[in-house]
This record gives C-alpha cells, structure tokens and sequence, in this order.
C-alpha cells in the first residue's frame, strides 16, 4: 500500500516537473504527426522530414518565445517589433559572411568573415540596435514603448528594402542589403563542415542502411539537433536569469518600476541590460531560422512575424520559460502547421470537388441548401483562414485563460529555495535521509542546507 | 536693487526652521513645486531631528504627499534644495536617495503584487553582487550569489519575525490584507537598513490591532536610532507619538512645534477647518473624524475645543 502510495507521489513528482511537462507535450505532439503521417501514407523519409520541420519550428519558435518572456513576461517591456530585431541579426551576419569579391549569383559582396565571428556580430548588433531603441523608450509608458518598437520593426524592414541600401560603400568596405530583391547566403554552410566530421560518418551510414537519406537530409537533422542544443542553453540561461537577484529586479518592474526605483534599484539601467539581452537572442533566432536557405528578402519579417510569437506567449503564459516552450510547441504543431495537415488528411479522405472562384458564389448555394461550394472554398483557402483562427484563439485564451493554458505558474525569483527558512530545510532534509548520517550542530545545519540549495540550482 | 534685510529675530525663526542646527538628518530649504498651473510646494523650509519620530500633518492638499515625492527624487523640485546627513540630495534619482539611507513608504501600499513576502523583502537588499547578470548566469560566479542568497534569506526571516508576518513568507502579495500591506512596506523598507523612514500615512486603512501592532515596531525602530517622518490624519496618533510636529497648509510650513504647541496654535485649526476660531458647537459637531478624536467629543461639544 505504502509503496503504491509512494509510486503514485513519484509519478505526481514527476508530472509536476518543467522538464516532464515539456517532453510529455512533445511527445503527444510527435504521436499526433506520425498518425497523421499514416494516414497520408508518408513514407520513412517524409515522416522524418515531417517530424524534422515541425522540430525545427518548435525550437526557433521557443527560443524567440524564450527572448519574448525576457522582456514581456519578466521585465513587462512590451516589445511588438521582434522581427526587426531578427532581421537585424540575420542581415548583419549575412552581410559580414558574404565573399568580399561577389561570385556567381551573388549580386553583392560582403566582408568575408568566417560565419561563426558573422553570427556573432549579427547578435551584438541586434543587441547594439536594442540598446539604441531602448534609450529613448525608456521614459515611455508600456503602450508607447510597444508602439516604438513595432514602428522600429517596420522602419528596419524598410530600409532592408530600400534602394539607397542595395549596396552601399562604408569606410572603404563594400557591401549591400540587396534591396527588395533580397540578399543571397553565398557563405560557407557551418552545418556542411559538421557533416563532413568524422564522428557522423558512422552514424550516416548505418541509417542509409535502412532509410535512403541523403547528405542534405542528414545535415538537416544534425541541423536541428543543434538547435535543440542551443534551445537548452536558451532555456538554462534565461532560467537562471530569472531565479537570480538581477530576475528578481526584473520582476519587481514588471509589477512596479516606480516602487522599485524607490527601493534602491537603478531600474532604467536594468531594463536597457534586459531589453539588449532580449534582443541579442531573438537577433540570433534570426540568423538560426533562416541562414541555411539560399537567401532572404525583408518580406520574411513582416509584422505577422511578431504576431505569431505574441500567440504562442500568451499560449504558454507570460512570466514562465517552461510556458513559453511548450507555448511554442502547441502554437507550431495546432495553429501554424496543423490546419495544412488537417486540409491534407480531408482532402485524403473525401473529395470536397472544385472551389467556386469567390466568396459571393460559395455564400450564395447555402441558401438552397447547398454546402458543398462553401465546404470547398473554406478547404481551398484554409491558409487563409488560418489568421482567422489564431485570432478566435487568441481572444479565448486572454478571455478564458489570461495567464495561459497551464494557469498561473510560480517561478521563483531567488537563487535559493525560499519556502524554508535554512534550519527547517535542514531538518526536512535530516527526516527524509533519517537512517543516513546524522549532521548536528550549526555547521552541519549550514552543509546540509547548502547541498539542497545547490541541487536546486543545478 | 533693493534687497530686503531680514530683522534679526525673523533670521532666527528661519534657521530654526530650516532645521540648522547640527544635529537636522533631512533638511530641506525653500522648496517649491508646481504642476501645470497649481503650485503644490511653496517655499517649504523644515528640518528633522536625527532620531526623532515627526510627524508632517495639514489638510488635504497641503503639499504633504509632494514634498515627499521631491525630498525622494520621484519629482523634481523647481528651486530649492534637500540635504540629507550635511549632503545635498536635490534633484538625485530615488534609487540614490535610498541607497543614501533615505527610504520612504506610499500612501497606498505598494507591495509588488506578484512575488511572494519573501521575495518583495529580498529585493531592497544592498550590495547584491548576483544583480549584476553575468554573475547571476556563470557558473564559477554563481555560487557566490547562492552563498549570499542564503544569507540574506536569514536576514529576511529575522526581519519576517521581527513583524511577526513569518507566516505570511510564501504567500504572493496580492493576497494580502490592507494593513498587512502597510507591514510588507514597511519591514521592506527596513531591508535598505535606513537612517531614515519617510512614511506616508502608514496607518490608513489599517485595523486597531494591527495598527497598534504597526505603531510598536514604529517605536521599537525609532527607540533603535531610526528618524521616521510620518504623514498621517489620525490626530490622536500623531499627537501622541511623535515629539514634533510640522504643519504644512497651501504648500508653506504653517508652523512646527511638539503637540501641546501645535493644539494651541489657532492658525492650525483654521487652516484644518478654513474658519477662523472659536468655532460655533453646531460646525464643531458636524467636523468629522479624525478631527473628532483630536479631543473627546464631550470635551468638544461642552466648551468647543481647546
């Protein structure tokens, strides 16, 4: 009985944990994709695909919902211009990573430095571009500060745009955003040269063994692999950020920068560190999401961009990182990829005939009755309508669910656990272990307190 | 160019004032404000005594509240100067007032809604190396701010105790009643460890025990050393704690004095009651609380106070 009891706490434990919580989603969002591949009849080599873009999606979207957190959930800057700070981070990588001397298709030349010192500097310049924004935004009020920033988003797109920038010389060195036109990745893919290390030959070739892939579909899924990685440490960072003194300052602004000020803390100069953190990920969200296709042109960051990641945000709830991950997955695989896969299960299934060509000559069969011309047109258009349904979605969640599908969640804003005081840990930590040593006295008090507080900021 | 020589005896009544002498922790000096078209301080001069419980008292609208918000940075005044401790604070942000040892609590609690007790008296802490953020994310740094983490939570539940609201540690802010707020503002401000307290109506709101309650550690904390400035519209309790007293009307220092001066003066009860005295028994029964509880209500309706 006791051990059943026992089981069952454990497995509660369990559950309660971020991590379980994460993998649990996951895995139900992974289920759900092979059903759904079943039924399409994918073969191996698509289920893995499948499931490598929706990996994919997951992550970049976690991560720049991470960055998001940052600054709305923890430091209440309300940031609606996150794709600028993208585009700002893939541009400048690609503009320090293209050849000096322009080859082929490359209508442009860059500075030719190696791509990692390029991401790098795509992330310090968002971080730079942050810090000049935040300057001037800091006296502003959330609303105005959140109207900024999305004029900032629009303005960079702009000028990404803009002819005068296509190609421009500065300080002697010659480089171009490419314009409307766009700007071509003609840098040396890092992933390549991972795939080419001989750690993945083996691997590689016992999976060809079974599966036809491809060198390109298996640096596809190192790619993603790496990108969980860099989701970890994403996750690790912004965690430890929270659960620290300069988190808890942070948190304290968001509930009252005035009061805040007034207890000793320089808030202006915590609000600009947060806002160019903040903005230093999402610029390398920037360059993880889109530098390994052929190239980008400034419509890629439009402000539906920032739209998608507010959902996802505000779907996870705002102030919480395990939220904001799993905000990220439910938002990729229900609201951005599931409506096309719905779409393709139906049309599998049933033939909904040929879409009438507006919406008047789908409207107007309803009448007599006739559903089929509006039951095709909604199929044909569920991309379309996909905006729709985010929108219905959202207005639910902050109408039914305002601290997100998981509820409000604590997250503890010391580096320490805060619910005991250090003896009575100790002494909880004494019962629990009872038949193992014994530690009395203040100095053992202090040691065992010390391990637990160390565990939990492992 | 005339310039109007002060006579000597109104040369000494302003040093007075102005709180000069040696042993003044805040003075400030000809302080004026105005917003928009309303001047709220006008040439307010006063000093506080170190270690004195004073109290700051006028109508509605006397200026009380601002002065309060420009001896702490939260505006900035138009002309004139704040000194505390013999240095000049005017114009200086509030998170440098406070870190100067200058602390002050609003007339509606401002506990931050969100965080946990423990975590809002965790936050004023000083000298938190973990604010900086690479030491709050590197590994190697960490553990010093874990180290000092730890600490400071002891220093939080001895302050906990000390107000006896050790119960309330894990309990989010928002939940907490009106008067507990008053006690989480003020055992917050304490973490500063500040010479001195500015507190703005602390016992509005608050029910008779925990007002008692509050008032105790009040005197507990100003019996330690602590100066405390205390706006507040419970007569009674001003007049009963505090040894001196300084009566702002129409954004001026009316006048200052202990209580028995200040229930003596005339030109305070006008400026309260915008009549001049002695009032008749009909307008003195129909003054509401608090000015009901300055003197018992007998007292009041046989003779018209004083």
């Amino acid at each position: 009985m006791s051990a059943r009891t026992d089981l069952r706490e454990s497995a509660r434990d369990l559950l309660a944990a971020d991590a379980a919580k994460i993998a649990a989603v996951m895995l139900g969002i992974y289920v759900t994709y092979l059903l759904v591949g079943l039924i399409l009849g994918y073969s191996a080599n698509g289920m893995i695909n499948t499931l490598q873009r929706l990996t994919f999606l997951v992550a970049i979207y976690a991560m720049v919902v991470l960055a998001l957190n940052l600054h709305w959930g923890y430091t209440g800057l309300f940031n609606i211009g996150v794709a600028g700070f993208m585009a700002v981070g893939l541009y400048t990588m690609a503009m320090l990573a293209k050849p000096v001397e322009p080859t082929g298709g490359a209508q442009y030349p860059g500075l030719g430095l190696p791509v990692p010192i390029a991401i790098l500097g795509g992330v310090l310049a968002a971080a730079l571009v942050g810090f000049v924004v935040a300057l001037p935004a800091l006296r502003l009020r959330a609303d105005y500060f959140a109207i900024v920033t999305i004029a900032f988003a629009e303005i960079v797109r702009l000028l990404y745009t803009a002819s005068p920038f296509q190609e421009f010389t500065i300080f002697g060195y010659t480089m171009g955003t490419g314009g409307g036109r766009g700007i071509l990745f003609n840098f040396q893919d890092p992933v390549v040269t991972i795939y080419r290390l001989p750690i993945f030959e083996g691997p590689v070739t016992f999976v060809n063994q079974y599966v036809e892939f491809g060198p390109a579909d298996a640096q596809g899924v190192i790619y993603v692999g790496l990108l969980v990685v860099v989701l970890a440490g994403y996750y690790l960072l912004l965690k430890r950020t929270g659960e620290s003194p300069f988190g808890r300052v942070l948190k304290a602004i968001r509930e009252d920068e005035e009061a805040t000020n007034a207890l000793g803390k320089n808030t202006n100069a915590f609000k600009i560190k947060s806002f160019m953190l903040g903005c230093a990920l999402m610029g390398l969200v920037g360059i993880l999401w889109q530098f390994r296709r052929a190239g980008i042109t400034p419509d890629a960051f439009r402000p539906h961009v920032t739209f998608y990641i507010w959902i996802a945000l505000i779907i996870g709830g705002a102030g919480s990182n395990t939220g904001s991950i799993l905000g990220a997955g439910i938002f990729t695989a229900g609201l951005f990829e599931g409506p096309q896969y719905l779409r393709r299960i139906i049309q599998s299934q049933i033939s909904v005939g040929q879409p009438p060509g507006t919406f008047a000559d789908a409207v107007g069969p309803m009448f007599a009755l006739n559903f089929q011309p509006i039951t095709s047109y909604l199929f044909n258009n569920m991309l379309t309508l996909q905006f729709v349904f985010m929108g219905v979605v959202l207005v639910w969640l902050m109408q039914n669910r305002p601290d997100g599908l998981l509820g409000y969640r604590t997250e503890t804003a010391a580096a320490v656990p805060l619910g005991k005081r250090s003896d009575e840990v100790s002494e909880t930590v004494h019962r629990a272990d009872e038949p193992s040593e014994t530690v009395s006295g203040t100095d053992g008090t202090s040691e065992t307190a010390s391990r637990e507080d160390e565990v939990s900021d492992q | 160019m005339s310039e109007t020589v002060p006579r000597e005896d109104e040369a000494t009544a302003e040093s007075e004032r102005a709180g000069d002498d040696a042993d003044a922790v805040l003075r400030i000096e000809d302080l004026h404000k105005n917003f928009g078209g309303i001047t709220a301080v006008d040439g307010a001069t006063f000093g506080v005594e170190r270690g004195s419980m004073t109290g700051l008292i006028g109508p509605n609208g006397a200026g009380k509240s601002t002065v309060f918000n420009l001896v702490t940075g939260i505006h900035d005044p138009d002309s004139g100067s704040v000194w505390f401790q013999d240095e000049e604070i005017t114009g200086l942000r509030p998170y440098e007032v406070a870190n100067r040892g200058l602390v002050r609590t609003f007339q509606i609690a401002r506990e931050l809604a969100n965080l946990t007790v423990m975590e809002n008296l965790m936050l004023p802490a000083k000298a938190q190396s973990g604010e900086a953020l690479w030491r709050s994310v590197l590994p190697g740094f960490r553990r010093q701010v874990v180290e000092e983490e730890r600490e400071l939570r002891e220093r939080v539940w001895e302050t906990l105790e000390f107000f006896e609201i050790q119960h309330l540690a894990d309990e989010k802010a928002s939940n907490l009643s009106g008067g507990q707020r008053k006690l989480l503002e003020l055992s917050r401000a304490l973490m500063l460890d500040p010479t001195m307290l500015l507190l703005d109506e602390p016992f509005a709101g608050v029910n008779p025990t925990l007002e008692k309650k509050l008032l105790e550690h009040v005197q507990q904390l100003n019996d330690e050393g602590r100066t405390f400035l205390i706006v507040e519209h419970d007569m009674d309790l001003i007049m009963n704690n505090c040894e001196h007293i300084i009566v702002m009307h129409q954004g001026q220092v009316l006048t200052e004095g202990t209580p028995a001066d200040i229930k003596a003066n005339e030109e305070v009860i006008e400026a309260y009651l915008g009549s001049p005295w002695p009032i008749s028994n009909d307008t003195c029964r129909s003054i509401s609380p608090p000015w009901s509880s300055w003197n018992d209500w007998e007292n009041c309706s046989e003779s018209c106070w004083p």
